[in-house]
């Protein structure tokens, strides 16, 4: 698959704040990419220059070949889904879908057979003529949907479309945005902050903090092997433990040596490791590699959710299985589950501390 | 070049609003008595106005119409705020448009209609009948500026207040009041501005010994006016600017230090 | 406390002091010295003096107004975008000028036009022909202008401000190119302030009298004049009267616009 999107080199800033630097970034055609991060990531930055209401300071956006940085939004061939919807109050439902499809002049039979298309895809055949206002906040939302895909953009971007919405609904959403984004065919950049929807329906994940991209990958590998301290804690729950790597395929952390399957770090080295909560086994005392007391127990529906304090680490656990407070218990970790990564290097780049 | 642009519009409108005041305060400087022509600087307006009894009077008259209406325009304006809440909409839509009249109707037409009224009741024309006029063209511009303030009010807050144990006014002192008063003050602010910057409704409720600032400037225009009324509303002016400034600087300063 | 009997002070006096004068002035503009009921008051505006003075004003108002639009609309959408974020500071700096009195504002034009004045003398220095407006239709056009001004820049910004940022994007976004977006959005949008703008400013300018007197000499009359006259000098208030309720008829049109748009009833004006 080519590259549909190039981002080269983009940095912007605000009142010399900067928001991205020196950002690099290409995307498929035909790619559900998720740009996920804290607010006052960039995410949100990004999505704008790509629709063209911010302008870089430096760096290009090429489009289908054509470098397109300095065309403005209504000559790039992508639409936008915004946050808050963004339907024109003026307008009834159907006025809505119709204006880009006026503004190219499409003939009027034309425009109408689009408009009951488009409702029919969201599900909400004969809205034509209702107001905007009367509607709920996820019948908008899909409103803003139908009102850009008419369009027969290339590229849809959504900026974190279903903020707004409650939680069923979002979920509901979720599956609703998969099926339209196969039954259309085209691209889909979506920002969220919410690492559940990413994971849910993106092909890829562009994880950012700080105005820098921290991880690309899929839903899989962002999860199972975060590159950093960030993008673990980001995404899921996790232990990130001080640790250092003594050769290959062996890590020593709180003190116990544990057999891991990465390679390359070099000897002696100072290194993050993750280990996801589900990957922590609770074993008789004596048949862990280390040993601890379970001081904290809740019950989460599908499982257990235990802390538990060994060798001055209060590691996070979840288990089908109950070990009540105060319980002894040994600490097993298999070699695949044990994610290696590096320190970060710089100030920039060390970008934990979440702010939402 | 576009924000240049944008500034240069902005530069030119304002530079039209202000340019007649910019001409009134140069003129309170000037020696000649006539506004034709420039006959050198001088301050003696300022000294001579202090010596004018007329002109004293009338000030005071203005400035006492305009805190008298303004203060009562607001008790009564935000009282009927507080009314309308626990108002049948359809009432309420009615007591609005009845609000609306003196803001849409024309000055004249309001002039007219209160004069009519106090022959009518024959009320001598003098100070209270332009006090009771310039309340009544007061009274909707408190209204206007309390009311969204009240309907962001959450009604829970005044509840929870009755909820904690306190009366009825208390509650309405501690939570409510408090909430409204930026609307309250600014309501108050309008009365005072419109209310000293009125003329035609006063031309009509006034009675001959009785004169406001405006009514005495009205008469001077065919005799010419007396430089004394260029330094005088330039001082008035002068002062509001500079209690303007320190009203928005000073509490920011403290906030910096 | 009831906050029923709360209503009372002011439910009394707007009856007092806004319903009851306003009947008034329609009883006397009804009827005649002896008390008869009449249409003559009102019929005199059929008369050449009266229609001239009419239609005067209303030419005088309409294209004041259109100006105060044209003037207007540019500035409130240059603020709205600035995002001062202080609507309080724009407010102030157009209620600012009413701190000096409005007659003398109005006045010290004439000594900013007059043939000798400041803006001939700039004039003159440029190599421009002068400018000689005073004491005609034009200077009470710019007395009117300049007066009425605020009252239509501040119901455009508040409309202005208050349309969603991502609507205008949207539509940009959609394929409309800036004019499209103004003239299908943007300007539908902020109907509201246009019409509470227009009633702010076409009513005073259709009824001042203090602008023609002060600007246009004692020869241009117009209805206010007209209607002043008769009540302070000649005496006749019946026939004033008769000739308010010509205006009033305006008036109402207006504010039957002004309520069909403004649905919330909160005012668009301040």
């Amino acid at each position: 698959m080519n590259k549909l999107i190039d981002l080269q080199h983009i940095s912007k800033s605000f009142d010399s704040n900067l928001i991205l630097d020196d950002m690099n970034l290409y995307i498929r055609e035909n790619e559900f990419l998720t740009l996920l991060g804290p607010s006052g990531c960039g995410k949100t930055t990004t999505l704008r220059i790509i629709g063209g209401f911010e302008h870089p300071d430096t760096g290009r956006v090429i489009f289908d070949g054509a470098d397109i940085t300095s065309y403005p939004p209504n000559k790039r061939q992508l639409n936008t889904v915004f946050q808050k919807y963004a339907l024109f109050p003026h307008m009834n439902i159907g006025e809505n879908i119709a204006f880009g499809l006026q503004i190219k002049n499409k003939p009027k039979a034309y425009i109408q057979d689009k408009i009951r298309y488009a409702l029919k895809l969201v599900n909400l055949e004969g809205y034509e003529k209702r107001m905007p206002d009367s509607l709920s906040g996820g019948q908008q939302q899909r409103i803003a949907i139908a009102r850009a895909i008419v369009n027969e953009p290339k590229v849809l971007l959504l900026d974190e479309p279903l903020g707004a919405l409650d939680l069923k609904l979002r979920q509901d959403m979720q599956y609703e945005l998969i099926r339209l984004k196969n039954e259309l065919g085209i691209t889909f950049i979506y920002v969220t902050h919410d690492q559940e929807e990413a994971l849910t329906m993106s092909d890829t994940i562009v994880v950012m903090n700080q105005g820098y991209i921290q991880q690309i990958g899929t839903p899989e590998k962002i999860y199972n092997e975060p590159e950093n301290a960030f993008v673990a804690d980001f995404i899921g729950d996790s232990n990130i433990i001080d640790a250092v790597m003594i050769r290959d395929e062996l890590v020593e952390l709180l003190g116990a040596r544990f057999a891991c399957v990465d390679k390359g770090f070099g000897e002696n080295k100072a290194v993050d490791v993750v280990i996801r909560p589900e990957d922590v086994e609770l074993v008789s005392p004596d048949d862990g590699v280390i040993r601890g007391v379970v001081s904290h127990i809740i019950f989460k529906g599908v499982h257990y959710e235990m802390e538990v304090q060994a060798n001055g680490f209060e590691w996070l656990v979840q288990s089908t299985k109950m070990f009540p407070v105060g319980t002894h218990v040994g600490i097993k970790v298999d070699p695949y589950n044990i994610q290696i990564m590096n320190k970060p290097e710089s100030e920039d780049e060390e970008a934990i501390g979440i702010d939402e | 070049m576009r924000s240049i642009l944008r500034k240069c519009y902005i530069f030119l409108i304002f530079l039209f609003l202000y340019a007649p005041i910019l001409t009134l305060i140069v003129l309170s400087f000037n020696a000649s008595r006539t506004r034709a022509k420039w006959g050198g600087f001088t301050l003696k307006w300022y000294v001579s106005m202090f010596q004018n009894r007329a002109i004293l009077q009338a000030l005071s008259n203005t400035l006492l119409i305009a805190l008298l209406s303004a203060f009562i325009a607001t008790v009564i304006g935000t009282i009927a705020c507080i009314s309308m809440q626990a108002m049948k909409r359809r009432n309420r839509a009615v007591i609005m448009g009845i609000t609306n009249i003196p803001m849409l109707n024309a000055d004249i037409v309001t002039g007219i209609s209160l004069m009519l009224l106090f022959i009518t009741l024959g009320l001598r024309f003098g100070f209270l009948t332009i006090l009771l006029s310039h309340i009544t063209f007061n009274i909707p511009y408190v209204i206007l500026s309390v009311m969204p303030r009240m309907k962001q009010l959450n009604p829970s807050v005044y509840e929870a207040a009755l909820d904690l144990g306190a009366s009825h006014i208390r509650a309405f002192f501690k939570v409510v009041f408090p909430d409204i008063l930026p609307g309250v003050l600014s309501g108050f602010l309008m009365a005072f501005t419109m209310s000293l910057d009125d003329f035609i409704i006063t031309h009509f409720t006034k009675g001959p010994g009785i004169d406001t600032l405006s009514t005495k400037i009205y008469t001077e225009v065919k005799k010419g006016i007396k430089p004394e009324m260029y330094s005088l509303s330039t001082l008035i002016f002068v002062t509001v600017l500079i209690l303007l400034f320190l009203v928005n600087h000073s509490p920011s300063e403290h906030k910096q230090s | 406390m009831n906050k029923k009997t709360l209503a009372f002070p002011y439910v009394f006096w707007s009856a007092a002091f806004i319903v009851i004068p306003l009947c008034m002035v329609f009883y006397y503009g009804l009827t005649d010295d002896t008390g008869a009921f009449t249409f003559a008051n009102i019929a005199t505006i059929a008369t050449a003096e009266h229609s001239k003075a009419l239609l005067l004003s209303i030419e005088l108002s309409l294209i004041s107004t259109v100006i105060c639009f044209l003037l207007a609309y540019p500035l409130a959408m240059i603020l709205s975008a600035m995002k001062v974020g202080q609507h309080s500071f724009i407010v102030l700096i157009f209620i600012l000028p009413m701190w000096m009195n409005f007659l003398l504002r109005t006045l010290a034009w004439q000594t900013l036009l007059e043939k000798t004045g400041v803006i001939n003398s700039i004039l003159a220095f440029l190599h421009l022909p002068a400018l000689e407006i005073i004491n005609t239709p034009a200077a009470i056009i710019l007395g009117m202008v300049y007066n009425f001004l605020p009252f239509m820049v501040l119901p455009l910004y508040n409309a202005l401000v208050k349309i969603d940022e991502n609507v205008v994007n949207a539509a940009r976004d959609l394929g409309a190119n800036k004019v499209q977006t103004f003239l299908r959005i943007t300007l539908p949008l902020s109907v509201p302030g246009i019409i509470s703008g227009v009633t702010m400013v076409f009513i005073p300018a259709l009824t001042t009298f203090v602008i023609s007197t002060l600007l246009g000499g004692s020869k241009i009359l117009l209805i206010g004049n007209v209607i002043e006259q008769e009540f302070t000098q000649t005496g006749n208030w019946h026939l004033g009267s008769g000739l308010s309720i010509v205006l009033m008829i305006f008036i109402i049109v207006n504010m039957v616009a002004e309520a069909f748009f403004d649905k919330d009833g909160e005012g668009t004006a301040l």
